[in-house]
């Protein structure tokens, strides 16, 4: 191992990894995603599965306890996630991918007709509310697998991306070294990979963090209405049941708040993360 | 401490601590400034003058002031409480900033902002001030009328004309002036330089310490000149002594390295100084231009002594009487 | 000023053009055939006969061309004519909507506006004091990470159930009798403090997160260095601070419209509160296609006016709009 010098010259990368709260906000993301990874293979019930006597708090057998009906809400909770967490991250993906193709070509040529086009397109989608359009979108559509679900998902999302990594392209685009660069007639394509793309990864990996939020919260919504992949499990079709059945009322805080408060909890930590970069890549907001 | 020097800056040290050290910025600083002179402070890029700026006006973290004092009229400044060096700012200290185009925030107006800053000092906004405020506007060639419009409404020359008049409005007894010339072009340089004199003799202002990497304004405005490099002043004297007849290798290196009027590059080649400044960061001791001094010898390594040559003219070089004058320009 | 309006006027325009079309094409080209299922349902009605007549032959009339279609729905959309609903057969689609409308307003205006505030004024107080904003940084990223119907389920266990304040479900208990009563307005409340709270606290942290980043930026600003280089005081910076962070705030509110709107659908679900978000969720599982087209078209009428309004304010507090001629900021 190189070391400490290895630390110096990738003094970032030092940064990040002793942030205080990028290793608290890791930590916690991994300990869920390992849940959604590992859960379904560690309980011995299947969701679907009448596991137990209906109606029981959380006990050794059943650490969630267990849902009206006695299915296992642990189970349920981590096939679920594995199901939310799927769409979450292809639609992020996605939409991110779509989010900087557009924001950075708009930035690139901004002013002219490419920009003015695109950035009419994305405050189009960015006025209608997701939900909504999502909602009718779905309505529509008979069956909904998990890709499907992704894709609507991505459609209504981007526009945030889009927006961002335009004002940072701008941004990046009028400070003095890209312009020394294009003085010295280096090719276009050079001076996007070199000076531009190089500095906006700190800032896409962030961005894509907080689209990845959006994307699941997004999904969650729309499994809850029942809109979400029209076969398995997810994690707001877990929390409908629990409403449809009245679960509250019923005093059953275990099938409803649990599973909302592990998401909330993956998402949280996602936000300390990108706190925590934050500090890291703008290092005025360090605290030394 | 003679009674006309204002401010006495005496072994000032002043680093910026970071995770892998300290950037020894300002290290050993020793200078006056005069009741009304104008005092130049003159080096390239990165040797401590805009830092010493900071040290002196705001310091924020990473800067942080180490050791040393800056007297000024009667009190040391770098061990004054925060509340109580607030309340001298704008009025017996002032500086006009690098940034001028975006010293002024966009959502107030230029009248507002002056009200503003003079009751944080306890003085009423009334139609007196205003009217004084009006008067300075006139005296740098601005409408009255800027007063009621944003910033946003503003060209740059007008902002920095706007934020000179700023500074200045409380005449201050000493005004820094840092680098307020290096954005602007010849002609509005020529203009923001000659104001400065302008306010100084006038009495607006008391004295000014002008700090630039342009020796050729310095040799129109000021009355002494400073030459730091690498956090070290290396050479003070009256201007036309440090112009006429540097002692320093820096000094010399440097007005040798300026285009002289009429003399076109068959004739002579225009020469830059070799080498680079040297790296701050947990620098040793030593004199900071040995790497690229002609006459260095081995004394050099330990940080030269500040000698007076005359009474007026002070140097921190070994070997300078080795060297001898040079004649130039 | 003008273009900044105009471009904006444009991009409604286009964005309500662009959603009435999506409203009318998608269940004509959605998989199932969906309209032919309507139509087979309403011939059956009492009455069924009429409607096909009027408002089908008009959008949906299968033997004309899908231009005609699309004119005719037009035609019809300014006529106020939006169908007929199926599950609350025979209500005109309008009439329904009209009543609903004003449960969304009810819980969103306050909701929003008050978050906002509120948000904004603790986002800044945790900018500038670090103790309390170790302490309620971590509360407003819960906020705002938590979804929107999760939050509510909590609200209501917490309050509803637990505690036993309020009713959990519908705008009015079933045995009262609408007016202006007090036992009326009471009654009212209770059932609206609820969803009203959940939509309240979760923007909420948004708000204050946003302000408070805005806050660290804005006094780490150049004019901030050079308020701060002239004696103001810390106060004084920050207020000026504040006044440039509210503008993205503004259009930030603008932004999260839809989501907000989308976040009161949801919350809707949960307590069973009659609003458009309620009643375009109960359509969708009865197959109403009407009536789901209807919510939707107003939902985005709603959002698009409030961003125009939005945009009117935005204009008035931000000068470099007023002044500069570009249309974007």
């Amino acid at each position: 191992m190189a070391g400490k010098d290895f630390w110096k010259r990738h003094e970032n990368l030092y940064f990040a990894v002793s942030n205080k709260k990028v290793i608290l906000g890791v930590t916690v993301f991994l300990a869920i995603v390992a849940l959604a990874i590992f859960g379904p293979m560690v309980t011995p019930y299947d969701y679907e599965e009448f596991a137990g006597r209906g109606y029981q708090p959380p006990s050794k057998e059943h650490w969630f306890g267990t849902t009206i009906m006695g299915r296992d809400v642990f189970t349920q909770v981590v096939f679920g996630l594995r199901s939310t967490l799927l769409v979450g991250f292809l639609a992020g993906t996605i939409a991110s991918a779509i989010g900087l193709v557009v924001g950075f070509v708009s930035g690139f040529f901004s002013g002219k007709a490419p920009d003015e086009g695109l950035m009419a397109l994305t405050n189009i989608f960015m006025v209608i509310p997701s939900l909504t359009l999502l909602i009718i979108l779905s309505a529509y559509l008979p069956y909904r697998g998990i890709a499907t679900q992704a894709i609507i998902v991505a459609a209504t999302a981007w526009p945030w991306t889009a927006r961002a990594v335009r004002s940072q392209t701008l941004s990046l685009k009028s400070q003095e070294f890209v312009n020394l660069s294009r003085i010295s007639a280096a090719p276009t394509f050079r001076i996007i990979r070199e000076d531009i793309a190089a500095n906006m990864f700190s800032y896409v990996f962030m961005v894509y963090i907080l689209q990845f939020n959006g994307t699941i919260l997004s999904s969650v919504g729309l499994e809850f209405l029942g809109l979400g992949p029209t076969r398995g499990i997810s994690l707001g079709l877990v929390l409908q049941n629990a409403v449809n059945w009245n679960a509250l009322h019923l005093g059953m805080w275990w099938w409803t708040i649990i599973p909302g408060l592990i998401l909330t909890l993956m998402i949280v930590s996602l936000y300390f993360i990108n706190t925590g970069l934050d500090e890291v890549f703008n290092p005025r907001l360090r605290e030394m | 401490m003679a009674a006309d020097v204002i401010l006495d800056v005496q072994e000032l040290r002043a680093y910026y601590r970071i995770l892998k050290g300290d950037v020894k910025a300002v290290d050993g600083v020793t200078f006056q400034v005069r009741r009304g002179e104008i005092l130049g402070i003159a080096g390239e890029s990165g040797c401590g003058k805009s830092t010493l700026a900071h040290t002196l006006m705001l310091r924020k973290p990473p800067l942080t002031h180490i050791s040393g004092k800056a007297v000024f009229l009667g009190q040391d400044i770098m061990a004054m409480g925060k509340e109580t060096f607030r309340k001298r700012r704008l009025q017996d200290i002032s500086i006009i900033p690098q940034y001028a185009l975006d010293a002024l925030s966009p959502t107030k107006t230029i009248g507002t902002f002056f009200a503003d800053l003079v009751r944080e000092h306890g003085l009423p906004a009334d139609s007196a001030f205003f009217e004084r405020v009006r008067e300075r506007l006139r005296f740098v060639n601005l409408d009255p009328e800027v007063l009621d419009k944003y910033p946003i409404e503003l060209s740059g020359g007008m902002k920095q004309r706007v934020i000179m008049v700023i500074s200045t409005i409380l005449n201050p007894a000493l005004v820094i002036a840092d680098e307020i010339t290096s954005a602007l072009d010849v002609s509005s340089q020529r203009f923001a330089a000659s104001l400065l004199v302008e306010l100084r003799d006038k009495g607006i202002i008391g004295s000014a310490i002008f700090i630039t990497h342009d020796l050729a304004i310095l040799y129109q405005i000021a009355d002494r000149l400073l030459i730091m490099y690498g956090g070290h002043v290396v050479e003070t004297g009256p201007v036309e002594t440090i112009v006429h007849g540097p002692r320093h290798p820096y000094t010399q290196a440097l007005l040798s390295s300026l285009p002289k009027v009429g003399v076109q590059i068959k004739d002579q080649r225009l020469e830059g100084i070799k080498g680079t400044p040297p790296e701050l960061l947990n620098i040793g001791p030593g004199c900071r231009f040995r790497a690229r001094c002609p006459y260095r010898t081995q004394r050099c390594e330990e940080t030269p002594a500040t000698e007076n040559i005359s009474p007026e003219h002070s140097i921190a070089c070994w070997n300078y009487r080795d060297i001898g004058g040079e004649q130039v320009g | 000023m003008g273009r900044y309006l105009t471009r904006k006027l444009i991009i409604y325009i286009i964005t309500f053009l662009f959603a009435v079309t999506l409203n009318w094409a998608v269940p004509r080209f959605a998989p199932g055939d969906p309209i032919k299922m309507l139509l087979s349902r309403f011939e059956v009605m009492e009455g069924g006969k009429d409607i096909l007549e009027s408002f089908f032959v008009k959008t949906f009339g299968l033997d004309r061309s899908p231009l005609q279609q699309y004119v005719g729905f037009w035609r019809s959309l300014f006529a106020g004519d939006l169908g007929v609903s199926i599950s609350q057969y025979p209500k005109s689609v309008f009439n329904i909507i009209r009543g609903a409308i004003i449960y969304d307003f009810i819980i969103l205006l306050p909701a929003i506006i008050l978050s906002w505030i509120i948000g904004n004024k603790l986002g800044a107080f945790s900018g500038v004091n670090k103790k309390a904003d170790n302490f309620l940084m971590p509360v407003f990223y819960f906020l705002t990470s938590s979804p929107y119907f999760w939050f509510a389920l909590v609200i209501s266990y917490v309050f509803g159930i637990v505690l036993g304040l309020f009713p959990t479900s519908h705008a009015y208990s079933a045995t009262m009798r609408p007016g202006w009563t007090l036992a009326f307005i009471w009654d009212f409340f209770l059932h609206w403090f609820m969803p009203f709270l959940s939509l309240f606290l979760v923007q909420l942290g948004g708000w204050a997160i946003g302000m408070r980043n805005m806050i660290i930026y804005e006094t780490n600003t150049n004019y901030a260095k050079y308020m701060e280089s002239l004696g103001a005081t810390e106060r004084l910076i920050r207020n000026y601070g504040f006044r440039n962070g509210i503008l993205p705030q503004v259009t930030g509110l603008a932004i999260s419209l839809g989501t907000i709107v989308s976040g009161a659908v949801l919350t809707q679900m949960v307590f069973s509160y009659p609003g458009l978000g309620y009643l375009m969720v109960q359509a969708i599982k009865q197959n109403d296609y009407f009536l789901i087209q209807g919510c939707f078209l107003f939902l985005i009428i709603m959002v698009l006016l409030a961003n125009f309004v939005i945009d009117i304010i935005y204009m008035f507090i931000d000068p470099r709009v007023r002044h500069s001629y570009s249309g974007e900021v």
